[in-house]
């Protein structure tokens, strides 16, 4: 099926939170092995205290101990159970680090954790925000890391975990973030799309990095560059075609995480373009390898560059 | 109380005395176990392995299986014995196998490679947790098996255990039944001497769980007893979980080994070896 985006679409805004609850709400009715998990996270008349009211016998709240969530996920999975870990996820990746190296990635069980919060999206300050996730989890074998670009592709997402082996990390927003796509494709995980096609140069986001980026290649459309832009939703396994092609074709790469520039998307893709042998201009944009600031997801992007503004910047200068 | 097998006593101590035998001979071939441990809990684990467990060693993946998570798991070493003596892989298999590339049986066990183990473990604090999920796993099939965890004493020195304590609690798992492998030394010397675990059946009951002391968790009439005593696993009754706190010694059956914190692992020589036997065998013949 093709992909399409379209400006005007991206002015609206969904939660993935809410979505990939309705999502498991609808899974759940049907599938009796999910088991939905949470820290002290369903406040009542939320998506997840509905979902404790309809399948009490699928739902589990651990209070607020990650790992133990991370243990008992586990333990669910090697009983023959899909279990959804859903949580804050600095308490996840980085709590939680040694559950989901060993109970869950040396087990090789499909637990599914599902750590909200994402990048600078939590307003929290540095002990909210999720800055390494990606890093962590891209390291530890077996491992899949995922980060979807808009609430549409978590439901996606969510829904193709199902038939998907091992255990998977999910990264989503903690609010409301622009829909990308509408939507007319098929999602596949550990294959990148190409939200738009160029050949001026190479954006590859993950998450809100895609949205950034297409905000700034549209933009630059408009000046007559054009700029490809690809969704690398799975950060583990990464598309190395994409990536070679875009390399090859492009000769400019620019990778947008909300995400510490170090050990992440930014460096799984130098890792790609390297061992290739391809000749390409290339930087990685995110959190420069700081605690970051307090603020507004918005202002923060704006502040350490990675917005629509700051890629075109960086893309002009680039090209220069 | 229920009156004691001792024909079931006996039969079970003289698979503990071969058991320990086998182990000898595994860390002579291979030179180096975890031994302290293994000791410790030597006679419990064979007690459930050999009589009190719904296990059965050709079907190991049974659905309707008994689970048994090891959450000490640098005590893998006892359990890697007592599946090739069911028959599950041959001695040579595990002696060339030890710890060396391509080989299945690491200090810490790997569930995908030996099937008999329900999770793969060796960091501490975990099996708690991971028993907790299967007891809930059992009790939203309705599904008539147990699941015990063996923890060490020192490993409760870890936070997570005491998060799975606190929860299983909340959910009365009928189905769960802890074991404290309580022989009272970690790593470096005494646990009361690195972080005071006492007054830890205190500790235990306070968060919500029956207590139930092994005084001599190396006798096996005494762990005979405890096992027979438990109720019948329950999924959906709800009621407090049960932890079977097991005074042992580690090092137990060697004397040289006992009570000594740097027998918590080691290589053995064929005199030690021979010595181990002469020691398992003696204290055989004085139990009659």
């Amino acid at each position: 099926m093709a992909v399409t985006w379209d400006f005007a679409e991206m002015l609206s805004k969904e939660s993935a939170r809410d979505k990939f609850m309705l999502k498991l709400l609808e899974l759940a009715a049907t599938n009796k092995n999910i088991v939905y998990i949470c820290a002290d996270g369903a406040p009542v008349g939320s998506k997840q205290d509905e979902f404790r009211k309809l399948y009490p016998e699928q739902f589990l709240d651990v209070g607020i101990a990650e790992p133990n969530a991370i243990g008992i996920a586990a333990g669910l999975a090697l009983s023959g159970k899909m279990p959804f870990v859903n949580a804050f996820g600095p308490f996840l990746s980085v709590r939680a680090t040694d559950q989901i190296h060993t109970d869950m990635a040396y087990n090789d069980v499909p637990v599914r954790v599902i750590g909200t919060h994402g990048g600078l999206t939590s307003g929290g300050g540095p002990t909210h925000y999720t800055v390494c996730d990606y890093a962590i989890m891209r390291s530890i074998p077996n491992m899949t890391m995922v980060a979807p670009s808009d609430a549409n592709q978590c439901a996606k997402l969510i829904e193709a975990s199902l038939t998907y082996p091992g255990p998977m990390y999910i990264r989503v927003a903690r609010g409301e973030e622009p829909l990308v796509y509408k939507d007319d494709y098929d999602y596949v995980i550990g294959k990148a799309i190409t939200a738009k096609d160029g050949s001026d140069a190479t954006i590859i986001g993950t998450g809100i990095g895609v949205y950034n980026g297409l905000v700034a290649a549209q933009q630059l459309a408009k000046e007559g560059i054009e700029v490809r832009v690809i969704d690398m939703h799975t950060i583990k396994p990464i598309d190395e075609e994409a990536i070679v092609k875009a390399a090859r074709e492009t000769g400019v790469i620019i990778t947008v995480e909300d995400h510490n520039i170090v050990g992440g998307l930014g460096a799984a893709v130098a890792e790609v373009v390297l061992e290739a042998g391809i000749p390409c201009k290339f930087k990685r944009m995110g959190i420069p390898d700081v605690f970051a600031e307090l603020g507004t997801p918005e202002e923060l992007y704006a502040y350490y560059g990675y917005d629509g503004n700051g890629i075109i910047k960086q893309i002009k200068k680039m090209l220069g | 109380m229920e009156k004691i097998d001792m024909a079931l006593v006996k039969r079970l101590e003289d698979k503990a005395a071969d058991i320990r035998k086998q182990l000898i001979d595994m860390t002579y071939a291979i030179g180096h176990a975890h031994l302290g441990g293994a000791l410790s809990m030597c006679d419990i684990t064979v007690a459930l392995y050999y009589h009190f467990l719904n296990f059965n060693p050709m079907e190991p993946k049974a659905p309707d299986r008994d689970r048994l998570v090891l959450s000490k798991g640098h005590s893998g070493c006892l359990i890697y014995n007592i599946f090739a003596d069911m028959g599950m892989y041959d001695k040579e298999e595990l002696y060339n196998g030890y710890n060396r590339i391509g080989g299945k049986f690491g200090q810490h066990p790997n569930r995908k490679y030996i099937e008999g183990f329900e999770a793969s473990t060796g960091s501490l604090g975990h099996g708690l947790s991971l028993a907790v999920g299967m007891a809930f796993a059992g009790r939203m099939d309705r599904a008539g098996w147990r699941v015990f965890c063996i923890t060490g004493d020192g490993e409760l020195n870890e936070g997570s255990n005491w998060e799975a304590i606190m929860l299983a609690a909340h959910h009365q798992f009928g189905n769960l039944v802890a074991i404290v492998d309580r022989n009272r030394i970690q790593g470096n010397g005494w646990t009361e001497d690195t972080v005071t675990l006492e007054p830890l059946a205190d500790k235990w009951e306070s968060f919500g769980w029956e207590v139930r002391v092994i005084e001599d968790g190396n006798d096996m009439q005494q762990v005979v007893a405890a096992l027979a005593a438990l109720p019948p696993s329950d999924p959906v009754k709800r009621r407090k979980p049960i932890c079977l706190l097991a005074n042992t010694i580690k090092g137990k059956g060697i004397a040289f080994m006992e009570n000594e914190p740097k027998w918590h692992a080691g290589g053995l020589s064929k005199e030690k070896r021979d010595e181990c036997h002469r020691l398992i065998d003696e204290a055989r013949k004085v139990r009659g």
